[in-house]
């Protein structure tokens, strides 16, 4: 690639409605070896995580893009897609605030992430990935007297080589499927989150993604290790504006709990859905699993997904360690002409392991929604609970639900238990609802609001308002 | 302040109402006695709204206004109340949320500011005094796993915080046992003042001796064919519809 290409793709007038006028720097689409390269020696990357990623790309050239889920949409062109977009900055990078481009900030108000300072006193630190590079991340001190490296995952290539090093690419290898190998290629950057031994990190974790850049796929990944003894909570929100294009999403997350350390990690997603007749909208392939490694580790995945065209996404546990827990709690909707196959894996290997599975899917419009669950129990793996809940809520009569548990037990002595519900919003409740002086809309949401509770109170308070409100606004005009 | 005239409404193909006539004034209770099928709940339902029903012909003024040109949440804010006979469950939403959401709707619509949290759960312990209802119901689903007791009396609970100007109450007494009829009979009337009015729908007299109706009507075929005052509801009992109807 040449600078004069790279030229002329910077400095781009943008013409719809809410996307940020920044100068970027953005490499032209296509994939190849060189364009892996290219996106390696702009971060200044070491020599083994160029050959980490070419070795990603090697095997994601011999692979094939899953077919098996209840999804349907045109085949992607990995070759009309720009691997790399980061806004341009002079020098070295902000070194507070007042250095970040205005523009940028005006975006994340718009978004209603606290980068203010009296927000942060609120007591959430951002690391807000913007397109590809992180740009601001606040409250690093308070965390770095705790011991705990909250940083974007390229710096901390520079800054934690060999911690990096050792756990990338650990719990989801190179080649586990196509978008993950496709993420270990060109990812892009991320979050990285290193808790030691023994400390509680003191505040939550909180990360805002956000697709900018046209035609840019955005291929985060984060990693996030919580030695023995620790804790943390994380929080992503993540969104993107409205475009007629489809633009493809491939994030990988990898969570490490050592020996009674637990990770929450929670996700409200709202990437933009697609218009009523399906154009445009996020195409969301993300592979996120977490992989308990001590005795005891607890990982819990909390999330809301509103937003995609596309959602395939199956936040998963491993529960290695004895007496080790991996829970989920998921609300998915597919309004519009949304598409969501999505669920979990939980792999126990360790004794006595046990896993928790509240699903509550909500399909209105033409929305079509698909829960994919997989418990499985490996041979040595002795008393092993899992306790497994599907329900579906529908709402109008131009949706779908769909179900799909698998059960792999090779352990007799476990005891798996499955429920599953569909139902309907009766127009009993709405009736009854409104004839307590409720409207329509807010009689709706309180029953889909009751439907999603188990789920939301898993949520950090203040994001389980956010997800309240997030919903009510998913699904207006879902009826009348 | 209710006046019902010729209402005529059918579900599917099928009238129900063949020309009801009611007229209900202020601060009076009402009873409407009749066999089965005979149009009550029916009567009920339009008049709090539910579009299931089809009206043909007639018409219902409440406090000056066309009554079934409201949404029913309007009717709700304008001081209508239905005590359903099936009261429905919502799942995941604790009672006390839905409470708090209903009386600051109504307050909302009558030019009261909300009330607080601590207002609000101070005025609700009182009225759960009254039901001798125990505070744990707040924090239970609303109707959810509730005895068929228990979701009566949670519908007068809730009549006696949203303090309705027209409470219609349908089939509250059915499923109660004599306690729980007399603490639900009470709670009636204590709601009976000059301002607010009342129509009772049951089948039965039992109520109407703790809440003594001011006029008694029979509703049969759709149609109310009788009137008259609380000593209507004791021949009822004593003789039968089919004696009514023979007289």
């Amino acid at each position: 690639m040449s600078q004069s290409e790279i030229d002329q793709l910077v400095d781009q007038e943008y013409k719809y409605g809410f996307i940020t006028e920044i100068e970027s720097d953005t490499l032209p689409p296509g994939l190849n070896e060189n364009v892996i390269r290219e996106i390696s020696a702009r971060k200044g990357e070491p020599e083994w995580l160029l050959e980490w990623r070419l070795e990603a790309y090697t095997k994601w050239l011999q692979m094939t893009p899953p077919d098996w889920a209840h999804l349907d949409y045109s085949p992607i062109d990995f070759q009309a897609i720009s691997y790399f977009s980061a806004p341009k900055q002079q020098g070295d990078g902000p070194k507070s605030l007042d250095e970040v481009d205005p523009a940028l900030i005006e975006t994340y108000n718009k978004l209603g992430i606290p980068l203010e300072e009296q927000k942060m006193l609120a007591g959430v630190a951002v690391d807000a990935v913007f397109d590809s590079v992180s740009v601001v991340t606040t409250f690093k001190e308070k965390l770095h007297e705790a011991g705990v490296v909250f940083c974007p995952l390229s710096e901390a290539v520079h800054s934690h080589p060999k911690l990096v090093k050792k756990f990338l690419g650990s719990v989801v290898p190179q080649n586990d499927n196509y978008y993950a190998a496709l993420n270990s290629a060109v990812f892009s950057d991320g979050s990285f989150v290193y808790i030691p031994k023994g400390v509680r990190c003191p505040m939550e974790l909180s990360t805002y993604f956000r697709i900018n850049q046209q035609n840019t796929g955005q291929f985060e990944r984060t990693l996030i290790v919580a030695e023995d003894n620790s804790y943390v909570s994380y929080l992503e929100g993540c969104t993107a504006p409205q475009r007629d294009e489809n633009q493809l999403h491939a994030a990988v997350v990898e969570l490490i709990a050592g020996t009674d350390a637990e990770i929450k990690y929670a996700t409200v997603q709202n990437w933009f859905a697609g218009d009523d007749d399906g154009k445009g909208g996020i195409y969301n392939f993300v592979t996120k699993r977490g992989e308990c490694r001590g005795d005891r580790a607890k990982i819990s995945w909390t999330q809301l997904e509103t937003g995609s065209a596309i959602t395939w996404k199956y936040p998963s546990c491993v529960l290695k360690g004895a007496d080790s827990v991996g829970e989920f709690y998921s609300v998915a909707v597919a309004g519009k002409k949304q598409q969501a196959d999505t669920g979990t894996k939980m792999i126990h290997i360790g004794p006595r392991s046990r896993s928790t599975i509240i699903s509550k899917g909500i399909s209105t419009a033409r929305g079509q929604n698909t829960y994919r669950g997989l418990v499985k129990v490996l041979p040595g793996a002795v008393d092993v609970r899992n306790f497994t809940q599907c329900d579906s809520l529908l709402i109008g009569d131009q949706c779908g639900a769909h179900t799909f548990p698998y059960v792999e037990a090779q352990e007799p002595s476990a005891q798996l238990e499955h429920e599953a519900t569909t139902s309907k919003v009766s127009d009993d409740q709405l009736f009854y609802l409104r004839t307590r002086g409720m409207s329509e809309e807010d009689a709706l949401n309180m029953v889909v609001n009751g439907f999603c509770k188990e789920v939301f109170q898993k949520l950090p308070m203040e994001f389980a308002v956010e997800a309240e409100a997030l919903l009510g606004i998913t699904l207006e005009g879902a009826v009348g | 302040m209710l006046v019902i005239q010729n209402l005529h409404a059918k579900v599917g193909d099928k009238p129900i109402l063949n020309g009801v006539n009611l007229n209900i004034n202020q601060g009076e209770v009402h009873a409407i006695m009749g066999p089965n099928g005979s149009g009550k709940s029916t009567l009920a339902s339009i008049l709090a709204g539910r579009d299931d029903y089809e009206v043909t012909d007639g018409e219902v003024v409440y406090m000056g206004q066309n009554l079934l040109e409201l949404e029913p949440e309007e009717r709700a804010w304008a001081g209508v109340f239905l005590s359903f006979q099936y009261p429905v469950e919502v799942p995941g939403v604790k009672n006390i949320y839905l409470l708090k959401a209903a009386v600051n709707a109504s307050r909302e619509h009558r030019g009261l500011p909300e009330l607080k949290a601590g207002d609000f759960l101070k005025f609700v312990r009182e009225k759960l005094k009254v039901m001798q209802m125990d505070e744990a119901f707040l924090h239970r689903n609303v109707n959810e796993g509730f005895s068929g007791g228990e979701k009566k009396r949670n519908e007068i609970l809730q009549m006696q915080l949203l303090e309705p100007t027209l409470a219609l109450l349908d089939e509250t007494d059915s499923g109660l046992d004599v306690d729980a009829l007399r603490v639900v009979g009470e709670g009636i009337n204590r709601m009976r003042s000059p301002e607010q009015s009342v129509l009772l729908i049951t089948h039965y007299q039992r109520l109407l001796e703790i809440v003594k109706p001011d006029l008694v009507h029979v509703l049969a075929h759709g149609e109310i064919i009788l009137s008259g005052d609380h000593t209507l509801a004791e021949k009822l009992e004593r003789e039968g519809y089919e004696g009514i109807k023979a007289a």
